[in-house]
């Protein structure tokens, strides 16, 4: 079975001389959810726009369930459903128009455009906005109406570049549901998002990009599985003047009242809380300090750049 | 894409363009429609008739052609200019590039969306004239070749202005600097036989002074130039202006990164 994506050697350097990728592989199974991470200005936006056409692609090669999207562009195309970070519909049209006129633009006739068009507005909860002004609509709505133009002619291949930027916690979980339906109905996803709980709680699959090349590419499961410490921050019931001892841990006070604790994998909490007990610590309570993937993205980017020539200097 | 997908991608392009103009009717079909009924009571009715005559017929019916040619052909380029400019701005451009469609029908929508407006607003003006004056057309066939071949030509040529636009001033640059002054010596509200022999030398040169004729004698019968030169040129600038404008959608110039 082609894969949904498949890259290789894939080179693009801009007019200006910027090396925005250089030379990733990539393949993106079908059906699948994948997260493309990275930095801001690592590649992930160059890479989904060769993917969907809008920058050329210095060399190398890009195929869409089998397509080349040089050689079979229009095919590819229609596979292709893309939803892109800025917003970018004419802020004049009525919300039904954008998203049937959409249609129109993959060849589908009139009354089937207008059918679809309702069914993911309907779906999308925009409906009741179909004859607004797009300027008009809330933030929300309008990622929303982005998503439900790039499905209307039902791609096999959604692409998603920060879907969830700027939009409210409840809404970014109805949108996490949606997408998840859709996932489940077939539809290939890949996503780009900065936020990793996004990320690890809807992708099978990620791949890391940094400075243009892949330093990760794995599922999301095995790339928890080498996370080998968490950081726990702890909340004190009383200030302490002097780092407590804590061998086996490292341990580093931000305030009077609050303890960083960071704690290899397998190590037995009870064995912390004892030595914090033993010294007449209270710990009135205790959090992650940042997500699991979070910590991990971090550790990743430090070591490919430590591992750069000229890191050192 | 197949054929009949192609087709619905053309239309879907030329309906968004009309309802586009259509919707703004304020700015695009209403203000021509005052300036041309300005122009058939000042200079048809006020000063035309202290001036006479003109190639046989009176002042008024002289300059109607003229000023309805005038009317489609800046309504043509604005039309284009704007909306595939303004497209780009708002980078809902990226709705059709992203898409399966051809390069040359992103380019026939918004040519055949010029052209809508420019025969709109066409319309619109030779029905004003008829409250000042009788138009008996000659050369039907003619008039309505020229008219849509102009409309093409500047469609094309308002394409490629807004392709290398940069602000909403680089789309008014041309209008004002180039075609406004081309068109009023371009034989709109005269004959070049009225000019010294150098100055009818020099407006030959003129490219609007062929369409404003060859349109003149599709209505009255009457022209400074020879119609099948006029209808060659004309030709040889649409190939040429689409040519370029094609090739600019393949290269992506400022479209695609």
């Amino acid at each position: 079975m082609d894969c949904a994506v498949s890259i290789r050697n894939l080179h693009k350097t801009y007019a200006n001389g910027f090396s925005a990728l250089k030379g990733i592989d990539l393949d993106v199974q079908q059906g699948d959810f994948f997260a493309l991470l990275g930095p801001n200005g690592a590649g992930k936006s160059t890479t989904i726009g060769i993917l969907c056409s809008l920058v050329r692609k210095t060399s190398g090669s890009v195929k869409i369930f089998g397509l080349d999207i040089d050689s079979h562009f229009a095919e590819a195309r229609k596979h292709i459903g893309v939803v892109p970070q800025e917003f970018n519909f004419s802020q004049f049209e009525k919300v039904f128009d954008i998203i049937a006129t959409q249609a129109g633009y993959y060849g589908m006739p009139a009354a089937l455009a207008r059918q679809r068009t309702e069914h993911y507005m309907k779906q999308l909860d925009l409906w009741d906005k179909r004859d607004v002004p797009a300027r008009m609509l809330s933030g929300g709505m309008k990622r929303r109406l982005m998503i439900a133009r790039a499905l209307v002619h039902e791609p096999k291949l959604l692409i998603l570049d920060e879907p969830t930027a700027g939009v409210d916690i409840e809404l970014r979980r109805s949108m996490w549901e949606f997408l998840q339906e859709i996932n489940r109905a077939g539809t290939s996803i890949i996503l780009t998002t900065h936020y990793l709980e996004e990320a690890e709680n809807l992708c099978r699959n990620i791949a890391i990009i940094n400075k243009g090349s892949i330093i990760e590419n794995t599922s999301i499961k095995a790339l928890i599985k080498t996370l080998d410490r968490e950081t726990f921050v702890l909340d004190l019931h009383a200030p302490v003047t002097a780092l407590p001892a804590l061998p086996g841990f490292q341990v580093k006070q931000t305030d009077a009242q609050v303890l960083e604790v960071e704690v290899r994998r397998g190590t037995d909490l009870n064995e912390l809380f004892a030595l914090l007990t033993e010294q007449g610590i209270r710990i009135t309570s205790m959090r992650n300090k940042a997500n699991r993937l979070e910590e991990l993205f971090v550790t990743l980017l430090n070591r490919d750049d430590s591992t750069k020539p000229g890191a050192a200097a | 894409m197949s054929a009949y997908e192609t087709w619905i991608a053309f239309c879907t392009i030329l309906v968004k363009e009309i309802r586009r103009f259509t919707r703004i009717w304020v700015q695009t079909l209403l203000p021509p429609a005052i300036t041309m009924g300005l122009y058939f009571v000042i200079f048809g009715k006020l000063i035309g008739s202290r001036i006479g005559e003109m190639g046989g017929f009176s002042y008024m019916e002289f300059v109607v052609p003229g000023l309805i040619m005038m009317s489609v052909l800046t309504n043509a380029y604005s039309n284009v200019v704007s909306s595939f400019y303004s497209n780009k701005f708002q980078r809902s451009i990226e709705e059709q590039l992203i898409a399966p469609i051809p390069n040359w029908v992103i380019l026939a929508g918004y040519v055949a969306g010029g052209v809508a407006r420019g025969l709109c607003v066409g319309v619109i003006v030779t029905f004003l004239s008829l409250f000042f004056t009788r138009l008996q057309v000659q050369h039907p066939l003619l008039m309505i070749a020229i008219v849509l071949l102009t409309a093409i030509l500047f469609s094309l040529a308002g394409l490629i202005n807004a392709v290398y636009a940069k602000s909403f001033d680089d789309i008014s640059i041309i209008p004002t600097f180039v075609l406004t002054p081309l068109t009023y010596l371009g034989g709109v509200f005269y004959s070049i036989n009225l000019l010294p022999p150098f100055w009818q030398a020099l407006s030959q040169a003129n490219p609007i002074l062929y369409m404003v004729n060859a349109f003149r004698y599709g209505v009255l019968g009457i022209s400074d130039v020879n119609i099948g030169f006029a209808f060659g040129m004309i030709l040889f600038f649409i190939v040429i202006a689409g040519g370029y404008a094609m090739h600019l959608l393949r290269s992506g110039r400022g479209l695609r990164s």
